[in-house]
């Protein structure tokens, strides 16, 4: 990876400027490959709309701003907000719940009259933060009883997010959530008994679901059943996928995508149409790039000063992951469809900024450490 | 884990790392499942992904075959493609159907019969497929629509061919017409054949020769997007569609004007055959229907108009029409007396003007009321067409030997002409009546027959036949439209059967047909520039035992009284004709008219004039045309029919020539 940063030879002016502003060199290159190469295939996905791109490129330069600004927030500052900002967070959930703007069929947003915002993908770090900040204090591996209460601050959201009806970022910040838990030291045999409950509650759950959801699990579990219906997503991203090959199609030559029997395909499914043109091979540079992510920003956590930068980094880059390994698990058949973007390729905004946020709070995490390392 | 001091941030950090790690090695896992996930994707069951791929998004797409044209037998065009536009509407492009379809009619005539029609075939369409709704726009509407097209999304003019018949009417009786396939259609064709084909011959040699003027499907490769549009045409994978053979036909289209110049304004039908092949030279009948109102589809109104109308014009009258012979079956009578013994050329009457059978106190009248004269031979009464002379002829010949032997002229049987539908007539003889009515054969009842009347009736096409058999001395050839064509006659006999046979039956003749034109060779004709045609040969079906020579001459001699000698009934007609002439005038009784349409018998009872008929061939001596006139309501013979002959004659025989 990056050798000694400290070394005065190459201080060149760049790397003055990344110190300055507390980023990770490596984590900023590797973001912003991947950002280019997301815009290389938007721009294919989208049929070559530059409308589209541009409004891309903007999201992504707002993201990049977000992750600087959250660079600079020292974690200690960020701990001293958390519970603070869960309550809001709770609030806003709360908020939407009642007056929510209704949008495909699920109340997820608060119009806030300038722009419209939505609560739950900010919980997908407020929530980590919070589970970090109730452990602070705390002996790990944890307690019994402080499993169940950061199980109590993780289950509220999810409770508030799965009734949108919004089930995949409800799954996704539970997910961040239990990060916290398994990082915090949660004893495996408290896991396996969770997922038994879980496993144990699973009746009760398919009768809250919502029909649509019902039905996509279903056609998870067998997509030719309903090969016109909902099953089709699936079934054209499979297709579009094998038949990229190994070289794939070639840029702006997938006739999954650009005959329009890939679903969503700027969004959730872009990854098909990047296994289409781009074939294996494009994967395999979209997966080192993704693991590069992960494994550098485990090393920063795993450097990181306090509990509270720990836990919430840990959390913050593992549910990042999640993201990539759920999105891609989503396209080739492997998992239900979710809705979860691929995170920093998939066209869209909402999920962007919750993204930039967390790699801000990496960064400051690095610098964090960088300054007075310990 | 479970002994680990609390405060312990060493141990604490270790549990941490320890996590991590076990959560980095998940991860790595994952990652490696989803590689062997994308493996068997892209490489293991990449060829059939990529199938399925393909196969979304290619579709094939039909491109009809141009129609074959019709000449006739001097290639002038009958029936050709002309480009027309038609107005079409693609349903999923347009939002509010009905507000649009509101909206065109104010721009373009739009009748409620074409919006019906639209509607139909709006079911069957396939998706982002036009569906017509005006068809043969004019050049002013296509202006019109063209400048408020952004009006209309979704609606647009296509350029197409459509089928013209540049005489209408006239050839309308031979060559039907092609209209828009139908729900009956479909049950019938070959649906791979006719995927792109709008249009299937209904009627007439259009229908009998469909599968050789339809020709084959072609293919184009499209690639289409999810919603079934065309996004790219893929030339590569292009079949060209095989056009449908062009027919030549027997049909000589200035001979037919000029029939139908001479017939007028009268009803009725003229068919004239080559008698040394059966040609069929003039298929008319009139009055007729523009067949360019079947092409696009007819309204329901103008459909029930031509319907109602009593001069019938959609009653093809050559084919369809079933009228008594009259006189015109006497001299065939007088050969029959003659071949079979029953009399010889010495035999004479005495005529005063009417007849009586031994026995029987019933009068039957002659047509000339105080007879013929003391001593009336055949040709005499051939040549004043005696009535007397041919019920004692018929009274003598009996019924039965009279049936024997008119059949083989084609009577009550199909001629097996290549136009669907043709009606077979009837000559009764004892048995028939036996099993139609129960009773026995009344002598009185053959003498009505033995001047043409009684039960006897004839298309229009047999009588013409009988007279092509007659002057080609017993040779009997199948009557035919259909002259040539590209295709060596092989291949047609394979082709041209159709399915949907109306009247064909099965008869003895078939085989001797199949046999001689086995036996022929084939011949190829002077064919327009370009491919070169196959004529089709001449098909006998049955050669007339010809038991003496100069019987026939006889009969020749007879008939070419009627056109020639002072007397003669058609003299008015010929006498300053410079070829010989052999005919023989008839008048058929209106009662018979039994064809089974319901129209107001009132106004028909104020039409009770006669039919006039006229049979005849030229030149006598070496016949090239043989023909059957039929001018309904039009009296007699001698006045109506015959002149319509010698101009047809006229212009066969000379005009041709200069």
């Amino acid at each position: 990876m990056i050798s000694d940063r400290y070394s005065a030879a190459d201080d060149s002016l760049v790397r003055e400027l990344f110190r300055r502003f507390r980023l990770d060199p490596a984590l900023v290159l590797a973001l912003t490959v991947l950002m280019g190469l997301g815009l290389i295939v938007l721009y294919s996905s989208s049929a070559q709309s530059m409308p589209m791109l541009n409004r891309q490129i903007i999201r992504l330069a707002i993201g990049l701003v977000i992750m600087v600004f959250f660079a600079q927030i020292p974690p200690h500052t960020l701990k001293f907000w958390s519970p603070w900002l869960y309550t809001g967070g709770v609030c806003c959930l709360l908020l939407v719940f009642y007056f929510g703007h209704i949008g495909k069929g699920a109340q997820r947003w608060l119009d806030l009259g300038f722009a419209r915002f939505q609560p739950s993908e900010l919980m997908k770090l407020i929530v980590p933060m919070t589970v970090a900040w109730y452990f602070t204090g705390k002996s790990l591996p944890l307690k019994f009883r402080h499993v169940i209460g950061a199980s109590l601050l993780i289950l509220i959201p999810f409770g508030l997010i799965a009734e949108q009806p919004d089930l995949g970022t409800a799954l996704l910040v539970g997910a961040g959530g239990f990060m916290c838990l398994f990082l915090g030291g949660m004893s495996w045999k408290l896991m396996i008994g969770g997922v038994a409950a879980v496993g144990a509650m699973m009746p009760v759950m398919w009768k809250m679901l919502h029909g649509y959801q019902q039905r996509r699990v279903l056609t998870f579990l067998d997509p030719e059943s309903d090969p016109l219906g909902a099953g089709y997503h699936i079934i054209q991203s499979k297709i579009a996928i094998g038949s990229g090959g190994v070289y794939g199609k070639g840029w702006l030559n997938g006739t999954q995508s650009h005959l329009d029997f890939l679903p969503e395909r700027s969004t959730d499914f872009i990854f098909s149409v990047l296994a289409e043109e781009f074939g294996f091979f494009g994967e395999l540079l979209i997966l080192t790039l993704y693991t590069f992510i992960l494994l550098r920003g485990m090393g920063i956590v795993l450097r990181a000063r306090d509990t509270y930068s720990r836990i919430v980094g840990g959390s913050i880059i593992l549910t990042f992951f999640v993201y990539v390994v759920v999105n891609i698990g989503m396209v080739t058949g492997l998992m239900p469809v979710v809705g979860v973007p691929l995170p920093l390729i998939s066209y869209g905004g909402t999920s962007m900024v919750a993204l930039m946020m967390g790699f801000g709070i990496l960064m400051s995490i690095n610098a964090d450490r960088r300054l007075s390392p310990g | 884990m479970a002994g680990v001091s609390l405060n312990d941030r060493h141990l604490e950090l270790q549990v941490y790392k320890n996590r991590v790690v076990i959560a980095a090695v998940f991860c790595l896992l994952a990652v490696l499942i989803l590689i062997i996930r994308l493996l068997i994707l892209q490489i293991v069951n990449h060829d059939v992904f990529s199938t399925l791929s393909q196969s979304n998004r290619l579709r094939l797409m039909a491109i009809a075959p141009n129609r074959g044209l019709i000449y006739d037998r001097n290639g002038v065009v009958l029936a050709e493609n002309r480009p027309s536009y038609r107005l079409e509407l693609v349903p999923e492009e347009v939002k509010d159907i009905n507000g649009t379809l509101e909206r065109l009619r104010h721009l373009i005539k739009i009748e409620d019969s074409d919006i019906e029609r639209f509607r139909k075939e709006r079911k069957r369409g396939r998706p982002f497929e036009g569906v017509p709704l005006r068809f043969n726009l004019s050049e002013e509407e296509v202006a019109q629509f063209a400048v408020n097209r952004h009006r209309f999304p979704g609606v647009d003019i296509v350029a197409g061919l459509s089928r013209y018949y540049p005489f209408g009417a006239m050839t309308a009786p031979v060559l039907g017409y092609v209209s828009r396939i139908d729900e009956d259609d479909l049950d019938t064709l070959d649906e791979g054949n006719y995927q792109a084909t709008t249009h299937i011959g209904k009627v007439g040699v259009e229908q009998y020769y469909e599968k050789l003027l339809h020709g084959t499907v072609g293919y184009k490769q499209v690639e289409v997007n999810v919603e079934g549009r065309v996004i790219n045409e893929i030339k590569e994978n292009e079949r060209q569609p095989v056009p449908g053979e062009d027919l030549h036909l027997s049909i000589d289209i200035r001979l037919q004007t000029v029939a139908a110049a001479a017939l007028g304004e009268n009803s009725g039908a003229v068919v004239a055959i080559e008698p040394s092949t059966g040609a069929v030279l003039v298929l008319l009948s009139k009055p007729s229907y523009d067949p360019a109102l079947f092409v696009n589809g007819i309204s329901n109104e103008a459909f029930a108009a031509l319907q109602a109308d009593p001069a019938r014009p959609l009653f093809n009258r050559a084919l369809h029409g079933q009228y008594p012979p009259g006189s015109t079956i006497k001299p065939l009578f007088g050969l029959a007396a003659l071949e079979r013994g029953v009399i010889n050329e010495n035999f004479a009457i005495g005529c005063s003007g009417s007849y009586q059978l031994p026995h029987d106190k019933r009068r039957y009248r002659d047509w000339k009321k105080y007879g013929h004269g003391p001593a009336v031979d055949l040709e005499q009464a051939v040549i004043e067409s005696c009535d007397v002379f041919f019920y004692d002829l018929a009274y003598r010949t009996g019924i039965d030997a009279m049936s024997d032997y008119v059949r083989q002229f084609g009577f009550g049987q199909p001629t097996g002409i290549d136009i669907l539908g043709e009606k077979i007539g009837l000559f009764p003889n004892s048995e028939w009546k036996q099993k139609r009515f129960g009773e026995k054969w009344y002598t009185g009842e053959s003498l009505s027959v033995g001047i043409g009347q009684g039960y006897t009736v004839a298309t229009p096409l047999q009588l013409a036949y009988m007279t092509a058999i007659m002057a080609s001395n017993g040779q009997a050839y199948r009557p035919h439209v259909l002259e040539a064509t590209s295709l060596p006659p092989s291949q047609i006999e394979l082709l041209q059967a159709p399915e949907r046979t109306a009247a064909a039956e099965p008869t003895a003749v078939a085989g001797a047909e199949a046999g001689q034109a086995a036996a022929r060779p084939e011949t190829a004709i002077d064919a327009p520039p370009g491919s070169q045609l196959h004529k089709i040969p001449p098909a006998l079906q049955r050669s007339v035992p010809v038991v003496a020579q100069r019987h026939w001459d006889y009969i020749r001699k007879a008939m070419m009284g009627v056109a020639h000698d002072p007397k003669g009934t058609a003299r008015g007609s010929f006498q300053t004709a410079p070829y010989h002439a052999a005919g023989k005038t008839g008048t058929a009784q209106v009662i018979s008219v039994k064809q089974n349409e319901e129209y107001d018998e009132e106004k028909i009872a104020k039409q009770y004039r006669d039919h006039a008929l006229f049979i005849a061939y030229a030149p006598a001596e070496k016949p090239e045309i043989a023909m059957a006139i039929l001018v309904e309501n039009g009296g007699h013979g001698s006045s109506a029919a015959a002149p319509i002959a010698r101009k047809i004659m006229d212009q066969y025989l000379i005009a041709r020539i200069h």
